[in-house]
């Protein structure tokens, strides 16, 4: 395979890997697909957050997940960082807390390939500082 | 924050905040020993009075919590080893964050993983046009994410021989930076 050194290698890899292509259908409709939104704020990259970014991206890709990887910013649970939102198609999300590697993996193969729920997952009734106040 | 590779993701994840369409981020090593780490964008910009605050701990724009830590860290990082941070900005512009360190001082952090957050971020963002370069007295690189886009034609960034190519690619030239790596 070509080893890549500048962009011409890179056109050449594509070339290389045309039969690899899938331009996925639902690449356009990410409803249909796994969301993952990793905090990527200064609390959730503090605790670790990019160790658990790129083990989603790189394993999600290994195991044939169709999913769409993105970061996002603090959600509030500082506390609780690594956070994850994860959604699955037609469901509400899920934000799961304290997630590492071994967690990452616990939710790639329990919640999102059999939907099954693991420990870790910050309930919805918890709110941020400002959510409280407006109510207080 | 153990290196200089998660303060600019952290340092990017405001310039994507502030609705920026293109972000550059540049790590220049003069020949006066020092590194000049600066990331601009061309988002919303802040007023004056913003720009004084932002490297308040107790100020931020985020609704989630009340402390904004970002600016504040990466400022304690550039001053304890003899540099310094500055903010420009300009409301409806962009806003350009300069951080300098001094590269012999005993407390410089290291650069970290600058190849893997170039690629991160350019994996994790790809609406965005995101612009790595690397500046020195005898080297320069630069990694666009257009155009390793434009010669992909649709192939995403993660699939897996890319994402292992990019790195590679990106690794062989951070690596001719003997002032980065030493």
């Amino acid at each position: 395979m070509t080893k890549v050194k500048t962009l011409a290698d890179l056109k050449k890899l594509r070339e290389d890997l045309q039969e690899k292509i899938r331009l996925r259908e639902s690449g356009e409709h990410p409803e249909s697909l796994v969301q993952v939104k990793v905090a990527m704020a200064t609390c959730g990259i503090a605790s670790g957050a990019k160790d658990v970014m790129t083990f989603f991206m790189e394993e999600l890709e290994k195991r044939g997940i169709d999913a769409v990887v993105t970061q996002t910013g603090c959600m509030g649970y500082c506390y609780a960082e690594p956070t994850v939102e994860i959604t699955l198609p037609g469901q509400s999300p899920l934000v799961f807390g304290f997630v590492n590697s071994r967690k990452a993996d616990e939710i790639i193969e329990k919640y999102i390939k059999k939907g099954e729920l693991v420990d870790g997952i910050i309930p919805v009734t918890y709110q941020s500082i400002n959510d409280n106040q407006k109510e207080g | 924050m153990k290196d200089l590779s998660l303060h600019i993701l952290d340092i990017v994840q405001n310039s994507i905040r502030a609705e920026a369409g293109t972000i550059q981020v540049e790590l220049v090593a003069g020949t006066d020993g020092k590194l000049k780490m600066l990331i601009s964008d061309d988002g919303k910009g802040m007023d004056e009075e913003q720009v004084n605050r932002v490297k308040d701990p107790f100020f931020t724009t985020r609704t989630t919590r009340k402390i904004g830590l970002g600016i504040s860290l990466l400022t304690q990082k550039a001053e304890q080893s003899g540099g310094y941070l500055t903010i420009e900005s300009t409301p409806g512009k962009g806003t350009e964050v300069k951080a300098v360190f001094e590269i012999s001082h005993p407390d410089c952090p290291p650069l970290g993983d600058i190849p893997g957050c170039a690629w991160m971020l350019m994996a994790s963002n790809p609406g965005l046009r995101l612009i790595f370069r690397l500046v020195s007295a005898t080297e320069e690189y630069e990694w666009d994410s257009n155009e390793i886009n434009d010669a992909l034609g649709g192939l995403p960034l993660t699939e897996h021989d890319v994402q292992a190519n990019i790195i590679e690619w990106f690794n062989a030239d951070f690596s001719k930076f003997k002032e980065f790596n030493d």
